[in-house]
């Protein structure tokens, strides 16, 4: 707030509080800073419509595939059968699952984008998240425009077992083709990524860029501290831990990730002299 | 089209000349009894059960182990080589685990770190390279989660493990031996047949540690076992895997020598037919397969919905009997 002294009393409607420094932030300031805290630059995780809102130019949104619903094929419960855990998150979100996919342009550049949502089951990806992503990538391929995947996903959705895992395989055989076509594909890995989502498409963009301070992780917390009996380094598996390590290309902080991005594929495009992957 | 399995679906169907071929499990309806998902789990852990090397000395000829990523070092969770199958040379790449308690810990309970998973990268692309099918033994309880192999990339190893295999330009077949863990094991895992012994397992994540999330304790893992429906017969249904090979009465362990003579004879099928097939129509068929996976509906949709069950039905052959 640029005027006058802060309240005493932070109602939770109005003010957030910043994880890192602890600092309060007023609500409407923070959705206007992208989510981002304006003191640290914590970035707090964001849905996927505002992120759609963030990263493309503005009115070149054309939502693909949105009426996909997922089935149940394991019939599975656990302290609820699976169909109403998934009525519960559509009803929680408005949204029909974890991922939300579309035709976009990003400064320019025309592109197949899917963004993810941890809010919908943990991001969670299924036969809804698996079958978005796969045909994205094959309009991206049909079309040949760019791929850009923003990723933010707990792994593979447990509610449908092995149908689950092998979104991976079906993903990974359409990137695969998108690799040997010569198309773009740009991963966005943001707060948190882990498991199966990470062990697949995740990791494979030509380029691999995240958002600052995110979770990045093969396995969960408890599962690597508990191979080692003990707890983990501060930051470990964190962004900035990624790219010392060699696995990302970048860390891009949210304010510029779409300049970045529109960068890149400018970059692949006039290298291809629009022969390659044109408009 | 590739005809892809054919077993005694075959021979009950009447096409008698190739009956029998393989013996093979390819409906779920064809077995007798049908274990609970916990003594599968049970039977698929059974550290007397037959492991890589077991089968690999039994099945194959002339094996020479290969070793290393050419990166770090050499991962003794996976083992690969050059053998001979019937005197076919072919590529093998297989998860090891122990035997005892030592070797458990030599091999790191089958878990591989990414090394391995690169290993395994270095050795499909010499398969490609030289014209050889590859073999996968499919045997881990999971990729190793551990911080050194977070620190070195687990999830990227495993990525480009699947992303090798999707486009391969060699025929591949996997057998799952016994655990079937997850993204550790799907870096072994995508073929053109994926087969798997009656008694193996394949889920997305252990029953234990399902059971630790979704029930919050880790002593529902039986519960959790159930509901995943990780066993052959469920793997089945689902098209998970294409076809189950028979174990001897009693389970692989009693007998390791039946369970390599079952798996020599269904991978000699198998390999029959893949290698008549060109190489552009097994990348397209072995794209389908996994293409098909998902459970899906799209309201209002003009194109029809993917269909729900498993692709390979759609050939004659395989096709259910009403």
């Amino acid at each position: 707030m640029p005027f006058g002294r802060k309240p005493k009393e932070f109602p939770d409607h109005l003010w957030t509080k910043c994880p890192t420094c602890g600092e309060m932030l007023f609500n409407k300031q923070l959705v206007r800073n992208l989510n981002v805290c304006s003191k640290c630059e914590h970035h707090f995780r964001l849905g996927a419509r505002p992120r759609i809102e963030q990263l493309v130019d503005k009115g070149s949104f054309v939502e693909q595939d949105s009426s996909l619903v997922s089935g149940d094929p394991l019939r599975f419960v656990d302290s609820k059968p699976y169909p109403e855990r998934i009525a519960a998150a559509q009803a929680k979100s408005g949204e029909k699952d974890a991922a939300i996919a579309g035709t976009a342009a990003i400064g320019g550049n025309p592109v197949e984008l899917v963004v993810m949502d941890f809010e919908f089951m943990g991001g969670s990806m299924g036969s809804v998240v698996g079958e978005k992503i796969t045909r994205a990538a094959e309009r991206a391929l049909a079309e040949r425009r760019a791929l850009v995947i923003v990723s933010a996903s707990g792994g593979a959705r447990m509610q449908e077992g092995t149908i689950a895992l092998m979104q991976m395989g079906k993903i990974v055989s359409a990137l695969a083709r998108l690799d040997e076509a010569g198309i773009p594909y740009v991963s966005v890995i943001t707060d948190p990524t882990t498991g199966g989502v990470l062990a697949s498409y995740a990791s494979l963009g030509d380029l691999i860029v995240a958002e600052p301070g995110a979770l990045i992780r093969f396995s969960g917390e408890r599962v690597t501290s508990g191979t080692v009996g003990e707890k983990l380094p501060v930051g470990f598996g964190r962004s900035e831990f990624l790219l010392e390590k060699g696995f990302l290309d970048q860390i891009v902080s949210r304010a510029q990730l779409k300049e970045r991005i529109a960068f890149f594929l400018g970059s692949f495009r006039a290298a291809s002299q629009d022969v390659r992957w044109g408009l | 089209m590739i005809d892809r399995i054919v077993g005694a679906r075959r021979g009950i169907e009447g096409n008698g000349h190739l009956a029998d071929d393989a013996n093979l499990i390819i409906d779920s309806g064809q077995l007798r009894t049908r274990a609970s998902a916990w003594d599968a789990v049970q039977a698929a852990r059974n550290i007397k059960r037959p492991h890589t090397l077991d089968v690999i000395t039994r099945v194959f000829d002339r094996f020479q182990e290969l070793h290393g990523d050419r990166g770090f070092r050499d991962d003794p969770a996976i083992v690969g080589g050059i053998a001979e199958l019937q005197g076919r040379p072919v590529v093998i790449v297989g998860e090891q685990k122990g035997a005892s308690t030592e070797e458990n810990i030599q091999r790191n309970f089958g878990m591989p770190h990414p090394e391995g998973y690169r290993k395994a990268i270095r050795l499909y692309r010499l398969a490609e390279k030289f014209h050889l099918p590859v073999i996968t033994l499919v045997d881990t309880p999971g990729a190793y989660p551990g911080p050194e192999g977070e620190e070195r990339g687990q999830a990227e190893a495993i990525a480009k493990a699947i992303f090798t295999m999707t486009r391969l330009a060699t025929p591949i077949i996997v057998v799952i031996l016994g655990e079937g863990g997850s993204g550790g094991a799907l870096a072994l895992a995508i073929g053109d047949v994926v087969l798997a012994l009656e008694n193996a397992i394949y889920s997305v994540i252990s029953p234990e540690g399902s059971a630790a999330i979704l029930w919050r304790s880790p002593t529902e893992a039986e519960r959790a076992a159930n509901a995943m429906r990780l066993a052959g017969p469920d793997l089945l249904d689902l098209g998970v895997v294409d076809a189950l090979i028979p174990e001897p009465a009693g389970g692989a362990h009693t007998d390791h020598e039946e369970t390599a003579k079952a798996i020599k004879i269904a991978l000699v099928a198998q390999l029959a037919k893949l290698e008549r097939a060109a190489t552009s129509d097994l990348l397209s068929a072995r794209y389908e397969r996994f293409r098909g996976f998902g459970t899906l509906a799209e309201p209002g949709a003009a194109a029809a919905p993917p269909a729900a069950e498993p692709w390979w039905r759609k050939f004659p052959l395989m096709r259910r009997r009403p």
